[in-house]
């Protein structure tokens, strides 16, 4: 069987909706290669061979009256029928999909039948496409790209900051210099409005700081998580890797894997987790390579 | 010392908040972590790093202005964040060294 890798009724929200949304239409291929009912098998397997696709519709006056596949273009090489016109060999209940289901019906026509392919038509019965699992995947996959885009647009925005409680995340993106700052003078912003001592905002600014470099310069991507409540402030620094293989190492004052341009601008001098460390109350770091690195920073408010 | 001081005494105004801002004291260093634990509040920063991250690092350490030496070019994004955050810029044809004892005199005399 050819089973679709995900149920969408069990998928989260977002994907459901994607699916229920994109009709047949969107995902199918309106390149289709056709053949009649007089042509031959060896017509189709010219026509397979040619377009490197592995079923054949058959038409009559733009109407779908079958399909060839390459089971039954084996079996006619199996059985000397290749020279045979397919006019008596098409399956006449084919089994098709209308141009405006959504995506979720069509996957369930590929978990209920064996085919891989399947024929769309019009409202008026004419043959307008042919759709494969694959049309479907890559399909979600370019709409989905499109979705967390704007997703990610917006989780930055807008910080909840309530009394003396804030929660604020900033999306941190690898080799963006030109945004580098942005979370730390947020934050700093954000707990200036809140009376926090010139102190404890130097310090939270500075670890903001160095962990926001630290994803710019070494990982893929990453965030900043800054939480605060009427006890402490809590600073977390989250990546996608490629994480750390020696956090001894990382933490010892003037080691960097930082390259020559980073440190051309004034950054990468093994300083940045030492930093951290040095002015938090609490300091923790887990790194997986190939991962993700975590770093927790706390900072007390009532300790100056 | 005030930044007028400075001005006084030949460094080039690139952007000034405020003529009157007092400086208590000033560090010289091209590393902008260095500078992120061990810069001072109320003071002044002496380097040649003349870009945006300088000033985002002055800002949160509480530097109140940048000396940029060797009269490298300053970039009309480091003026702009500069002015956001208040940060002031000066510049000078001197390298970190002259230009730290030049500082040093203003600051603390001939002690």
């Amino acid at each position: 069987m050819n089973q679709f890798p995900f149920n969408p009724k069990d998928s989260p929200q977002i994907i459901h909706e994607l699916l229920l949304r994109m009709k047949v239409k969107d995902a199918m291929s309106r390149k289709i290669h056709t053949v009649s009912k007089k042509n031959t098998f060896r017509d189709v397997q010219h026509i397979m061979r040619e377009h490197k696709i592995s079923g054949v519709p058959v038409v009559e006056h733009d109407r779908l009256v079958g399909i060839i596949s390459l089971d039954d273009l084996i079996r006619a090489f199996d059985n000397n029928y290749v020279e045979d016109k397919i006019e008596k060999y098409i399956t006449k209940d084919v089994v098709y999909l209308e141009e405006e289901m959504p995506l979720a019906i069509a996957i369930s026509y590929f978990n209920k039948y064996p085919f891989r392919r399947f024929p769309v038509i019009s409202k008026n019965k004419k043959l307008v496409g042919i759709l494969t699992s694959r049309d479907i995947l890559v399909k979600l996959i370019s709409e989905l790209d499109k979705e967390i885009s704007a997703l990610e647009e917006k989780i930055t925005v807008p910080p909840v900051s309530i009394d003396n409680e804030l929660n604020a995340d900033f999306l941190v993106k690898r080799y963006d210099f030109e945004n580098a700052g942005n979370a730390s003078s947020s934050v700093k912003r954000l707990l200036e409005e809140k009376n926090i001592s010139p102190k404890i905002i130097r310090r939270v600014g500075i670890i903001t700081f160095e962990l926001e470099m630290n994803i710019i310069i070494h990982s893929l991507g990453g965030k900043i998580i800054v939480n605060m409540d009427p006890e402490k402030i809590t600073i977390i620094a989250k990546d996608r890797g490629p994480g750390i293989p020696n956090i001894e190492l990382a933490m010892e004052e003037g080691f960097s894997t930082a390259n020559e341009w980073i440190r051309n601008i004034g950054f990468g001098a093994g300083m940045g987790l030492p930093n951290v460390k040095r002015f938090s109350d609490e300091f923790e770091i887990q790194s997986e390579v190939g991962k993700k690195t975590v770093v927790k920073s706390i900072v007390y408010l009532n300790k100056e | 010392m005030t930044i007028k001081d400075l001005i006084d005494n030949g460094f080039e105004p690139v952007l000034v908040i405020s003529e009157n801002t007092e400086i208590k004291t000033a560090y010289t260093s091209d590393l902008l972590s260095d500078v992120l634990a061990n810069g001072k509040e109320d003071s002044l920063l002496i380097t040649i790093q003349a870009h945006k991250n300088t000033v985002a690092v002055s800002s949160i350490v509480g530097i109140k202005a940048i000396i940029i030496c060797n009269n490298r070019r300053i970039p009309d994004d480091m003026k702009q964040l500069a002015l956001n955050e208040k940060v002031s810029i000066l510049r000078t044809k001197d390298d970190q060294f002259k230009t730290s004892y030049i500082v040093y005199k203003l600051i603390y005399g001939n002690e």
